[in-house]
């Protein structure tokens, strides 16, 4: 039998070892960020893993905020070498990057995603324009004359529109912390804010007050934040179909017999409306490469090579087929050239 | 006399009453327990019912042709020659020659489409395995990729599932199933392969092995040090405040929500001492610091259940303090600290929240050989499913649920088999 000091001298040089040899050089490319591009970034992983034999890129799904703040921590294989973004990187993010040393980042705008209202099939479809979205999910909505606001007041979607349905508004969406609440926030909430004229001068004179009215969804129970999982809300609308849900595109595609999206502005969420950017909620995705990484952890280059190949990120690439809708093919072409190329920011960018 | 009397009558008409409370108070435990009963019997139905499909995977009988000209194969040993060779035109030459009406580029798409996207991989390593078949031809049945599978399995159950399909694809398929050439299979692919973003590939083995080297880590560094903590603070520390406040604070741990030992993992192993995110070492401390202070109580709750006469007996034969523990105290303790090291170690098992903060809810689809390449575990597994567009991993979530329930289970059943067996009662 070990002594007591051997066993325990065995047990410390163990650990050491495993710590020890963890820290040394990385063989696995590590991307994190958002949430909405990490089923289509694993795919691509998996591809580039299963057809070249080398370790399948590790992707985290930490959303598109903290993965910036991985991302931009610092230079060193302790750091990720991508991040996902379902947004643009912010000029704050670009500057901390460049603080931390992150100096040469490639930017590869890779597609869009769609983001759908959504009720059961049992129920009638359903056809808004960004305005009733406004003005239904709203906390304050304009009143009687011009510049006043009142708490919201609509129960029903005939209230907000007198062509609409009697039917109690009830939608089901992602809390604030999401990503896609960000962008629906954005796109449509504020796209029907501007529609009503007084406020969209509003936008011109006091922007942050702007933002305010047409980014707070209301809080009186009518909107159920249903939590970040898409599939819930996808099960929740079959059990209750007055109800109606936002989530992303890929999981309409998967659940055509159940749910059913809703025409906004008139056009119904497919995937060629959503490409041509006839339908208003859509989203660009993107993500960022750490200039500093490439030929240090391998398999950089080749995973970015397979994202930005025509048979995946392609009219008929695979990432389609997963729900991802591509770029028109001439940026394709332009970005896979510059990304390959490694063109790094410049900082120029129009970044908000 | 009239008195007493009086309270027999007081008593006896007091009886009823309580007799009927009493029966009331039984009832609302048969209650309470039908109840909880009937949620799990709601649960596991729900889980049996939900995933029982996964263990089975749907197959399309087609004649392969390893024809070594379409491959551009001479040199098995080359590398180069086996990476550049096209697999998948081996299961597209096959589905073409059984189709060949189908010649529209767009529709060959949607006929390559019924086979899983790996299968190319699949034919790559049955060839690689057996060099001979190459320019021989053989029936095989290849597996069907996820939306023929629900389609088929749909169909099975008599409301065939096809918003995914196209009329055509639809169309092969009756043709296919007319001559019996489509057929359910076991799913050994769940059991024996990693992560996969394509369901019918999806298999559990990275993250059950991810578990395992998580597990045994924590197993090696809490066990020990729980012991030997419990130990001192039993058999040798002084009572006095410090001690006592120690004692506090191990219980107080014990209660600490898990969330709090990821962040702790986070601000000291990987900011502080810069081990890698996502691998088992990280996964195996923050574990194992989690589960320290049940097993420390555990522990020693089973040192005090130890009667003081066998301490006294072996000191009074001459024993010193650290043989009395070694050689008496410890032994009879042990099944008692082996059961609260398995319930920790269970617990440990089934935790995703401090393992968010430490980088191992993550895509990882390679299954990990060592303590140090990224890895995930079962719980994290489960969770990554259950939010994947995909509707057949709505399958795969239930079945890992079955599979991850099967080892608490059988962790619980053993933690009692050893007491039962082991544990003396004194």
């Amino acid at each position: 039998m070990l002594g007591h000091k051997q066993l325990q001298s065995a047990i410390i040089s163990v650990s050491l070892l495993l710590v020890g040899s963890a820290a040394s050089a990385r063989e696995t490319v590590e991307v994190v960020g958002s949430s909405t591009v990490y089923p289509f970034s694993t795919v691509v992983a998996e591809r580039y893993g299963r057809s070249s034999g080398k370790p399948t890129p590790k992707i985290e799904a930490t959303g598109s905020g903290g993965g910036m703040k991985l991302f931009c921590s610092g230079v060193g294989t302790n750091f990720p070498d991508i991040t996902n973004s379902s947004r643009r990187m912010k000029k704050s993010e670009f500057d901390q990057c460049q603080r931390n040393g992150v100096e040469e980042i490639i930017e590869v705008h890779v597609g869009f995603d769609g983001i759908v209202l959504a009720n059961s099939v049992a129920a009638q479809p359903i056809a808004l324009t960004r305005k009733d979205i406004f003005l239904a999910l709203a906390a304050r909505v304009p009143g009687a004359s011009d510049g006043q606001l009142i708490d919201n007041p609509y129960t029903t979607w005939r209230d907000v529109n007198p062509n609409l349905p009697a039917d109690p508004i009830e939608v089901m969406g992602p809390p604030p912390t999401s990503g896609t609440r960000d962008a629906f926030v954005e796109l449509a909430m504020e796209g029907g804010c501007q529609e009503i004229a007084w406020l969209e001068a509003l936008k011109e004179s006091d922007k942050l007050a702007f933002k305010i009215i047409c980014h707070t969804i209301r809080e009186d129970g009518l909107y159920i934040e249903a939590g970040e999982n898409d599939n819930l809300i996808v099960q929740k609308l079959q059990a209750n179909p007055r109800a109606l849900g936002i989530f992303g595109f890929s999981f309409l595609d998967q659940n055509a017999d159940t749910v059913r999206g809703a025409r906004i502005d008139s056009v119904a969420p497919e995937f060629e409306s959503i490409a041509d950017k006839s339908y208003p909620i859509s989203r660009p995705l993107y993500f960022y490469i750490k200039k500093a990484h490439v030929g240090v952890v391998p398999g950089i280059q080749g995973f970015i090579n397979e994202f930005t190949s025509e048979k995946a990120w392609g009219d008929e690439g695979y990432l389609a087929d997963k729900g991802m809708i591509p770029l028109p093919q001439a940026s394709r072409r332009t970005t896979a050239k510059n990304t390959r190329g490694l063109v790094a920011m410049t900082g120029d960018e129009a970044l908000k | 006399m009239s008195n007493s009397n009086r309270n027999l009558k007081r008593i006896q008409s007091s009886l009823v009453w309580r007799y009927r409370a009493e029966k009331a108070f039984r009832w609302c435990g048969v209650v309470a327990v039908a109840l909880g009963l009937l949620a799990v019997l709601a649960l596991f139905s729900d889980i049996i019912i939900k995933g029982k499909g996964a263990f089975f995977a749907t197959y399309m009988q087609f004649e392969v042709t390893y024809d070594q000209e379409l491959l551009g194969i001479d040199n098995f040993a080359d590398d180069q020659q086996l990476i550049i060779a096209d697999w998948e035109s081996l299961y597209k030459s096959a589905l073409r020659a059984d189709f060949p009406d189908v010649r529209k580029r767009a529709d060959k798409r949607k006929l390559y489409a019924l086979v899983s996207d790996g299968t190319g991989y699949d034919l790559k390593a049955r060839l690689l395995a057996d060099p001979k078949l190459l320019g021989q031809s053989e029936i095989i049945w290849l597996l069907a990729d996820d939306d023929i599978d629900t389609y088929f399995k749909t169909l099975l159950d008599g409301n065939a599932y096809t918003a995914r399909l196209t009329d055509n694809q639809v169309e092969w398929l009756e043709q296919l199933d007319g001559t019996e050439r489509m057929r359910l299979q076991f799913n050994a692919n769940f059991f024996n392969r990693g992560d996969s973003r394509e369901p019918e590939q999806a298999g559990i083995k990275g993250a059950v092995i991810g578990s395992l080297l998580t597990l045994v880590l924590t197993l090696i560094l809490s066990f020990p040090i729980g012991i030997a903590a419990a130990i001192y603070l039993e058999e040798f520390a002084p009572k006095n405040r410090w001690t006592e406040f120690i004692e506090v604070n191990i219980n107080n741990l014990a209660a600490v929500p898990s969330i709090i030992f990821g962040l702790l993992g986070l601000a000291i192993f990987i900011n502080f001492f810069h081990i890698p995110r996502s691998i088992p070492v990280i996964g195996g401390l923050v574990l194992a610091v989690m589960t320290l202070p049940t097993i420390i109580i555990t522990s020693r709750a089973a040192i005090t259940s130890v009667p003081p006469s066998i301490r006294e007996a072996a000191l009074g034969m001459g024993a010193s303090r650290n043989q009395m523990v070694l050689h008496h105290v410890l032994p009879l303790a042990l099944p008692g600290i082996l059961t609260g090291a398995i319930i920790g170690m269970a617990r440990a098992l089934g935790e995703t929240a401090p393992l968010l903060m430490i980088g191992m809810v993550a895509f990882i689809a390679d299954i990990p050989g060592s303590f140090t390449e990224p890895a995930t575990v079962l719980p994290v597994q489960i969770f990554l499913w259950a939010d994947s567009p995909e509707r057949a991993f709505i399958e795969k979530t239930s079945a890992a649920i079955m599979v991850l329930l099967s080892f608490l289970i059988l962790m619980n059943i053993s933690a009692v088999w050893l007491r039962k067996r082991l544990e003396r009662r004194w």
